[in-house]
């Protein structure tokens, strides 16, 4: 009577008509030892069906994302530092006119101003006298080339003693 | 959502995922790179997880994809096809070699099923979800799914016993 039933199930199975239940029910006589010879060749089926049914995953899932955000701001906080360290000095650097200093200052800077200008209008003046020196130096030097020709004079003068 | 959340949600069928990504990859190494890829997709998207569904249902599908990609990609072509992973039930009879033997033989033939009717096959014969949920997470109807799962069947039986009597006849 029960290999009747299995027989038929087994024939709505391979129709795919079962519900669960009754794949649960051929499943549990499968695994069983009861199974009638001429069903045998079916066991291994569901007998892999079950076993297959036990294997598990057993790798562990690194699930910790939180690091690596940290690591992704800590190197955009360093990107801002450079560049904040970029252009601070800049903005000291601004180019001011005279009329942004105190009076005091602007007396102060005219005054440093005149005191330089008449120290190189000294300096140019001594500057000229030197010039004087300048073509001294000049005088001497067309007077050492006058001195050459008396070498020369020299030379010819010793070439007729040898003849 | 917190990690501990997370992992007693994804507990119960994170299984089921790397069993159906073994089923398609063939080895074990890949199935698990796959499971740990797809969990970790549900972990980033963690704040959506909340309006899914069926949490369950949707990640199979994405394991489904995620595995026929790796199929198609070239990085499949270093799977391993021999895999041996099988437990050992300490009693050492032939009779049980014999009857491992043939359940290897199961697995064999089912390598060689069509992607869609070993998803199915696997689906619904050992993780026996029922019709309903598979049509939801293959996105086809039910009857497609039981003339597939009846052709599967079929050409397991056919070949099942073919093997079986190759002793005899």
């Amino acid at each position: 009577m029960v290999l009747n039933n299995i027989e038929k199930l087994i024939e709505k199975y391979h129709n795919a008509e079962t519900s669960l239940h009754e794949e649960a029910q051929l499943k549990s006589y499968f695994n069983g030892d009861n199974v009638a010879p001429h069903l045998e060749h079916y066991k291994p089926m569901f007998q892999y069906f079950s076993l297959s049914q036990k294997e598990q995953y057993t790798k562990d899932v690194p699930l910790n994302t939180k690091k690596t955000k940290l690591y992704q701001w800590i190197s955009v906080a360093a990107v801002a530092v450079l560049m904040i360290g970029f252009f601070i000095p800049n903005w000291n650097n601004e180019p001011k006119t005279l009329a942004d200093y105190s009076p005091e200052e602007q007396k102060l800077y005219l005054e440093t101003k005149q005191v330089l200008s008449l120290i190189s209008a000294n300096l140019n003046e001594g500057m000229l006298g030197l010039s004087a020196l300048d073509l001294a130096g000049d005088n001497l030097n067309v007077g050492l080339e006058k001195a050459n020709y008396i070498t020369v004079f020299g030379n010819t003068t010793n070439k007729l003693l040898k003849n | 959502m917190k990690q501990a959340d997370f992992v007693s949600l994804v507990m119960p069928f994170k299984d089921k995922v790397f069993r159906l990504a073994k089923r398609l990859l063939v080895s074990r190494e890949e199935a698990e790179d796959a499971t740990q890829e797809i969990l970790l997709k549900l972990w980033k998207n963690n704040k959506k997880i909340g309006d899914y569904k069926n949490v369950e249902a949707f990640s199979m599908t994405m394991t489904k994809n995620f595995c026929l990609d790796r199929l198609k990609s070239k990085q499949a072509s270093n799977l391993k096809i021999v895999h041996s992973n099988y437990t050992d039930n300490n009693s050492s009879l032939q009779h049980q070699v014999e009857a491992k033997d043939s359940v290897d033989w199961v697995s064999k033939i089912m390598e060689d099923l069509p992607e869609q009717q070993k998803i199915i096959v696997q689906l619904r014969d050992i993780e026996e979800y029922d019709y309903e949920e598979i049509a939801k997470m293959l996105d086809m109807n039910e009857t497609a799914i039981r003339v597939n799962l009846s052709r599967a069947r079929k050409t397991i039986r056919e070949k099942l016993t073919n093997t079986h009597q190759h002793g005899i006849k």
